[in-house]
């Protein structure tokens, strides 16, 4: 059966907060503090529309899945939101201009994961001269249609995972789906580009869960945000008066944002090992990501940008409308640059943000951070022994061992690691490597046995 | 921009809580803190001494061991600290000098870093250092070396003296121990610490004040030690029939000290939830057992012991239950 039933400690434990259903993760996590300025900082501050770049560089690959194929060349004349890269297969999603101007080549670009991929660089003509074609959707009846066009519009999850909006409402006839969540928990640190998207843009969030729950035939509409962020539940419950949709507030606590950790805390299901969350009857998709499908879906609008938290180490942290395939390196300039001492970017949050060392990356549709932080190295991880005080255990919300799997992939026992310790159910969310007294890279010594048992 | 300057790359997380194992060592020091001060009101200023040499020479031997062994330098991270103080305070304050500091060689360098160091050893080391002494050094460890006068209660040391002249010297090993001698005491002396023992098992007031101290800041779990202690109380209720009994059992002897500062030590005790319920009911039961089926004349620590030897094997069989994990024989 691919859904399981769980005790009731699983699914609502309801208290009356903010007069709503307050749910609580269901297993574990942790509570990681925000050093040099957090949530607090940037989420009381309305989103700021960037400088308007003079060039940008476009990643054909912005997703989980096959790279795009260039549909235009060097000195083509493009315009904003015309569809410059097509997909290619299904796991694939169109790129499109995020200026009006010029090409001026196809060049290969540092992209946030670190690996390097081809880019197309328009120099702006400073216009903005929107793809006049661009039209939205007279009949929102055909969900075949519907994802077609969300897949025009290039929509990846917004969240960070990058993974086609397209091929997750893409759910097979024979997997009814009870519940479409809309994912507001933001449980990242440092992070409120989804607080500030939640509050400025509620009506297009809510219309992208009607459309997206529309598509797949959700029975129910529900969307979860972390305590932490009253002003946004508050904003979201007065708009889905009404329209069928729960808000319901969760407990902060990390990861409640990751999906899986989110299907359990609402529904009190869990997606088996493996399996996807339709096979669970749930879909989820972040705000950011709803807001844009519900822009592609009534004005045929393409991500061209999106909401960036600039925050850490800088001197004005704020968040920022950003222009896609804009430099990390200009995005930090305006928010004051970087305060001496400080020697990493973090793109995306501190728990599961990757290192972006090239300033010349450009900002893709899965980034919602640009963190500048301060990492003093070994002086930050002695790396003693581990003493075995169970912490990661205890906070391992997918409730596996991680220390067990630490030594493991130490000693090269990555078979091991997979066949006697669940090496592929961690979802490398932080939690066991943050709580570590020792300081151990757990995290990455599971990524380097997980990487190992792939490639035999 | 400065770009030079943000070219550090690392995996994933990019933030980590503050404390360290020295920040949670120097946790339980505090918790120990209490016990000791109980242990130099009772027993007098050579308490301290006992204290101080025991805690010294750990580090030292740590240190020394480190350096003889081309190993880096760990006794900035307290452990030894730890382990010298929770030595200590399972000796006799009449114990020669010498005592401990051969026990803090057994803990630090037989048990802990021959094995690998901290986290790696599979037997408490003040315990297994304490048994070791136990067999080593009879005289001092146990019988006539508790009849050192408490502050307050002057009747220990002639109900003592006298047994031990009834009785015999050999007898005089088991019957004058401070096990055997609690029923001298009213429950309130015990609970205080107005009794004999060793040096940081008398008070058990101090040491349920570090214990929840502990529990609060998170350095324990609740399970190990309540468990532990519930247990013991429990047998004691049913095998005796009665409650006044089952308190004399929890409040005398070592129980307190070595069910929230023994038992739960990190390497020798298991690291899942599961497994902690295991390791408390299981030290319970076992010094229940020793205690009332065992010439011995008190079982916590060999019930831990025992314990220690089981963890690998309990943490094995108590693996959480990962997410999303489909039960094989539905």
């Amino acid at each position: 059966m691919a859904m399981l039933a769980l005790p009731s400690d699983g699914g609502a434990k309801n208290g009356e907060v903010l007069g709503l259903k307050r749910t609580l993760i269901s297993r574990r996590g942790v509570h990681p503090h925000e050093a040099g300025g957090g949530k607090r900082e940037t989420g009381t501050k309305p989103i700021e529309r960037a400088a308007r770049p003079s060039v940008v560089a476009i990643p054909l690959t912005q997703h989980i899945g096959a790279s795009c194929k260039p549909l235009v060349k060097p000195g083509d004349k493009v315009l904003l939101g015309q569809k410059i890269g097509e997909p290619d297969g299904f796991m694939s999603v169109a790129v499109h201009a995020s200026v009006s101007g010029v090409v001026k080549g196809i060049q290969p670009r540092t992209l946030p994961g670190g690996q390097r991929a081809d880019a197309i660089v328009i120099e702006s003509d400073g216009l903005d001269q929107w793809d006049p074609s661009l039209k939205g959707a007279d009949d929102l009846r055909d969900p075949a249609k519907l994802i077609a066009m969300i897949r025009e519009a290039g929509i990846v999850g917004m969240g960070g995972a990058a993974f086609p909006t397209h091929v997750k409402l893409s759910v097979p006839k024979d997997r009814p789906i009870d519940y479409m969540i809309l994912n507001g928990a933001e449980c990242e640190p440092y992070l409120s580009c989804d607080h500030r998207v939640m509050l400025e843009e509620t009506e297009e969030a809510l219309d992208g869960l009607e459309i997206a729950a529309g598509i797949v035939g959700a029975k129910r509409k529900v969307v979860g945000i972390e305590l932490n962020k009253p002003d946004a539940i508050e904003a979201m419950r007065k708009a889905a008066e009404g329209k069928g949709i729960e808000v319901r507030a969760l407990k902060t606590k990390y990861p409640q944002g990751g999906e899986r950790q989110m299907i359990e805390a609402l529904t009190g299901r869990q997606v088996v090992s493996g399996k996807l969350p339709m096979d669970a009857g749930c879909v989820v998709i972040n705000v950011s990501t709803a807001a844009a499908i519900s822009r592609a879906i009534r004005k045929g609008l393409p991500i061209v940008e999106r909401v960036v938290t600039v925050a850490g180490a800088v001197k004005e942290p704020k968040n920022l409308r950003v222009r896609i395939g804009v430099d990390i390196e200009s995005v930090i300039e305006q928010a004051g640059g970087a305060i001496e001492g400080a020697n990493k970017i973090v793109l995306g949050g501190p728990m599961m943000g990757l290192s972006g060392y090239n300033p010349n990356t450009p900002i893709t549709k899965c980034i919602g951070g640009v963190l500048v932080m301060v990492d003093r190295g070994k002086a930050d991880r002695p790396r003693g022994n581990c003493i075995r005080c169970g912490k990661c255990v205890a906070a391992c919300p997918a409730g596996l061992m991680p220390l067990d799997l630490y030594a493991l992939s130490n000693k090269e026992f990555y078979e091991r690691a997979r066949d006697e310790r669940s090496l592929a159910d961690c979802i490398e969310c932080g939690c066991c490597d943050y709580v570590c007294p020792s300081k151990l890279p757990i995290v990455h010594f599971i990524r380097v046995a997980k990487h190992a048992v792939t490639r035999k | 921009m400065e770009h030079n300057g943000l070219r550090r790359v690392s995996s994933s997380p990019h933030i980590r809580a503050e404390h360290t194992i020295a920040s949670m060592m120097l946790e339980v020091v505090i918790a120990l803190v209490p016990a000791a001060a109980a242990a130099v009101y009772f027993f007098g200023w050579r308490a301290l001494i006992i204290m101080s040499v025991s805690v010294a020479s750990s580090v030292a031997w740590e240190w020394v061991y480190n350096r003889i062994a081309k190993k880096p330098q760990t006794i900035g991270d307290l452990s030894a600290v730890v382990t010298g103080l929770l030595l200590a305070f399972n000796l006799p304050v009449t114990v020669p000098v010498l005592i401990p500091i051969i026990g803090s060689f057994l803990a630090i360098v037989l048990v802990k870093q021959f094995f690998g160091g901290i986290g790696a050893n599979f037997l408490n080391p003040a315990l297994a250092a304490r048994a070791i002494l136990m067999v080593s050094w009879v005289g001092y460890m146990t019988g006539s070396a508790f009849s050192a006068a408490v502050r307050g209660v002057e009747m220990v040391a002639a109900t003592t003296s006298a047994t031990t002249a009834a009785t015999g010297a050999v007898d005089a090993v088991t019957a004058a121990t401070p096990l055997a001698m609690a029923g001298n005491y009213s429950l309130v002396q015990l609970f205080v610490g107005q009794c004999a023992g060793s040096l940081g098992e008398v008070s058990k007031l101090a040491l349920l004040v570090g214990g929840i101290y502990l529990i609060v800041r998170r350095i324990i779990s609740w399970k190990v030690p309540v468990l532990m202690i519930a247990t013991v109380f429990v047998a004691k209720w049913i095998s005796s029939g009665s409650v006044n009994d089952a308190l004399y059992a929890i409040l005398s002897g070592g129980l307190f000290l070595g069910a929230f500062f023994m038992a739960t030590d990190y390497a020798t005790s298991p690291v899942t939830s599961t497994g902690r319920i295991i390791m408390g009911v299981g030290c319970g039961v076992l010094t229940f057992v020793i205690r009332e089926l065992s010439p011995m004349p008190e079982g916590v620590s060999y019930a831990i012991l025992i314990m220690n030897l089981a963890v690998p094997l309990i943490d094995r069989y108590t693996k959480p239950r990962v997410y999303g994990e489909v039960k094989r024989h539905a």
